[in-house]
């Protein structure tokens, strides 16, 4: 599904990845951690393809292709989604309005029908029922005036409605109270099946309880350190990061 | 040489589908010979057959014109006008007079078609009547009977002068004399056509009522006249379109636009303004000098203005609220874009004489390319103005780093117990919201325009239905090309 080698990028003229390589399958659960300033961010908008962020050296196999020359919106309709770690707030555009303009685009795409008003809201309120989010929450803004975890719960709702096939997971846990923690945990899980993966970027093991990776690597300034299986995790939150600490400049 | 073909055929193609309505219709027209002088006052004055007082009201305004300046404060730039180098007056040939629609030239009928506009009825958008004006003169005017049937006049300007004399002296120069500005002068003097609406005490009119304005002749300004009455307890919510096909002179567009409401009557008047914006280097366009203006002359009565501006290269134009009965109320809702090298100074005027009148102004400016966007409003409070109200919302939004956007307020209070107050935004489109969007799947150009109708909410709901939705598609059009 993925396969990444030898991947170096820089921003702003500094080198942030310093030659990563990773290979996902389909099915699997991949988690990177790693200490701040890691490049795991960085990782995760490289794959998304955000500007800004230059790759110097090294290659992208998403599906057999060439990830790298896609635009951000190719990729996003070829199925790859990124949580956010902000969600960015679109005032006056009802969170409806929004998906439904994703959806339909991804639809495009894809050689698929648009789905229309009435077809589009069948499949909301079968999705919001599904993950437990509130109605009401349709209706707002997109990420306006919402809680941390009424911003990430979205983030799982837009998920759930597009059906990536690659969903990277930017520190999705952070901010989060426990109730907000399982509710995305559940999205996640939900998601899960023998044709998708999940590549989840986090600071903390404790997401890791609920959404059970296959593989754990350890992200430190800039190159994978290690990886091992999911007992690296529980690894980590015991002795922290101070193994991996930044080198000395 | 076959590419080069093919290259200016895309361009030309490109082109045309940013402004699809910049067609030209081919059909025999009838124009005044070049240039304004008397005569030609005198020529439009008998080719409309008008009554000897309108002749002299005409001349009155032409000798007064002479003598005027040009508006000079506005923040637009532009060579002076060679008033002397257009023409006045063109009418298809066919146009005169139809008596039904099914008189109408069919070349003209298939010209609004395309326009998203068709004038026969039983194809007509239900609830809507239209009253279509091609360069100088009214072509034709929709379920004028059904209206009829309830009391309600909506004809063109010429048709009331000729049926309903009373009511044009009695209103026509009562909001907007004819001496008020040098745009608003030269249309008392030239003045062809356009729309007059009556709406008798206690209706409230069953269809929106819509103006749909053509410029389609070579050099030919257009100079239409509105006039709306709603009189006592009545209703009225009515519409304005236009378009004008691609050309590379500019055009002139000096329209007068006169709204009064007497005791407990409301008005709401929308416009969706879509003249051609001239190219991306700034060649060609309609400059748009328009003066409209209300007035709340009963109690309790209200005039709700509605703008969306996409069009036109030079912008001059602030609907205004005389608020002069006693809890009267005033609004207006604003949006004005602007892309490559098009220029707006729009605003609006409201003022207060009445007791406890109160006025709301929403104002959105989104500017692209190397346009400028100037929002200037007046907030005047009389002395007798006691306990009057206004609040005043101004956000301007920014895409690219080549435009700009200007917030200008005028406040004038001469009255303690009046409250103004004026809040003022400026903000750029984020490189997250885009990049958010587009890893959504959704492409860039439609990011921005789902950013900028966001924007523009408060002011679209205001809209009626049938409108918002074009008007939304059309904040997508003029901002192609805008980001990348």
């Amino acid at each position: 599904m993925l396969d990444i080698k030898n991947l170096h990028v820089t921003v702003d003229g500094k080198e942030i990845l310093k030659g990563i390589d990773l290979q996902i399958a389909p099915g699997e659960v991949h988690a990177v951690m790693g200490p701040n300033g890691s490049g795991k961010s960085t990782l995760a908008y490289v794959l998304s393809g955000r500007e800004g962020y230059v790759v110097t050296e090294g290659q992208v196999l998403y599906q057999g292709r060439d990830l790298l020359g896609l635009e951000t919106e190719e990729r996003a309709a070829e199925g790859i989604f990124l949580a956010f770690q902000y969600p960015v707030e679109i005032p006056g555009v009802a969170n409806t309005t929004f998906l439904k303009e994703a959806l339909n685009a991804v639809r495009r795409h894809r050689g698929e029908d648009e789905l229309d008003a009435m077809q589009f809201l069948k499949l909301m309120r079968a999705k919001v029922k599904q993950l437990g989010i509130s109605d009401e929450l349709l209706k707002r803004s997109v990420n306006v005036g919402f809680s941390g975890g009424e911003k990430k719960r979205n983030e799982m709702l837009q998920m759930a409605v597009l059906e990536p096939r690659l969903a990277v997971l930017d520190e999705t846990d952070s901010g989060l109270d426990i109730d907000a923690l399982k509710t995305v945990a559940d999205g996640v899980n939900a998601l899960r099946g023998s044709e998708r993966a999940l590549l989840i970027i986090t600071h903390y093991q404790r997401l890791l309880s609920y959404i059970v990776p296959d593989k754990v690597h350890v992200l430190a300034h800039g190159r994978i350190v290690r990886s091992g299986g999911k007992e690296l995790a529980l690894e980590l939150e015991e002795k922290g990061y101070s193994e991996f600490a930044p080198e000395a400049a | 040489m076959a590419a080069t073909v093919e290259t200016v055929q895309q361009v030309r193609g490109l082109t045309e589908q940013r402004y699809k309505y910049g067609f030209v219709t081919d059909i025999e027209m009838e124009t005044a010979p070049k240039g304004l002088s008397e005569d030609i006052v005198r020529f439009i004055s008998a080719k409309k057959d008008d009554p000897e007082w309108l002749l002299e009201w005409r001349l009155k305004a032409y000798r007064h014109w002479l003598g005027m300046p040009e508006p000079g404060w506005a923040k637009v730039d532009f060579p002076p006008l060679d008033y002397q180098d257009a023409y006045y007056y063109a009418a298809p040939k066919s146009a005169e007079k139809p008596k039904s629609l099914d008189e109408v030239d069919p070349e003209l009928l298939r010209t609004y078609e395309k326009l998203g506009i068709p004038l026969k009825e039983q194809e007509m958008l239900a609830g809507v009547a239209v009253d279509a004006v091609f360069d100088s003169v009214s072509v034709a005017t929709t379920f004028k009977h059904k209206l009829e049937e309830v009391g309600v006049i909506f004809c063109s300007i010429s048709d009331a002068v000729r049926n309903h004399p009373d009511l044009v002296r009695k209103y026509m120069g009562s909001v907007v004399p004819y001496s008020d500005n040098k745009h608003a002068t030269l249309n008392s003097a030239v003045f062809t056509d356009g729309s007059f609406v009556y709406v008798p005490p206690g209706v409230r009119c069953p269809m929106e009522l819509s103006t749909y304005f053509r410029i389609n002749a070579e050099n030919t300004g257009q100079f239409e006249r509105t006039l709306i009455i709603a009189d006592e307890g009545s209703y009225v919510s009515y519409l304005e379109g236009c378009t004008a096909p691609m050309r590379d002179e500019n055009q002139l567009h000096a329209a007068v636009v006169e709204l009064i409401a007497l005791d407990d009557a409301q008005i709401k008047y929308s416009t969706v303004q879509n003249w051609y914006p001239g190219d991306e280097n700034g060649v060609g366009g309609i400059y748009n000098f328009v003066t409209k203006r209300g007035a709340c002359r009963g109690r309790n009565s209200k005039i709700s203005w509605t703008q969306v501006e996409t069009g036109s290269a030079i912008t001059w134009k602030y609907p205004s609220c005389i608020l002069q009965g006693d809890n009267s109320v005033g609004e207006f809702y604003s949006i004005a874009i602007t892309n490559n090298r098009q220029q707006a100074d729009t605003g609006t005027k409201m003022i207060h004489l009445g007791r406890n009148t109160r006025s709301r102004i929403i104002a959105k400016g989104i500017s692209a390319g190397r346009s400028q966007s100037t929002y200037r409003g007046l907030v005047k409070m009389s002395p007798k103005a006691v306990d009057a109200r206004n609040h005043t919302q101004c956000d301007s939004l920014l895409i690219g780093d080549k435009c700009s956007a200007h917030t200008v307020p005028y406040i004038e209070s001469k009255c303690r117990s009046a409250q103004v107050e004026h809040e003022a935004t400026t903000s750029k489109i984020s490189e997250d919201q885009l990049f958010y969007c587009r890893q959504r799947g959704i492409s860039e150009e439609d990011a921005v325009a789902l950013v900028v109708n966001g924007f523009c909410r408060e002011v679209l709901q205001q809209l009626p239905m049938e409108f918002a939705v074009e008007a939304q598609k059309l904040v997508g059009i003029s901002l192609e090309g805008s980001v990348g």
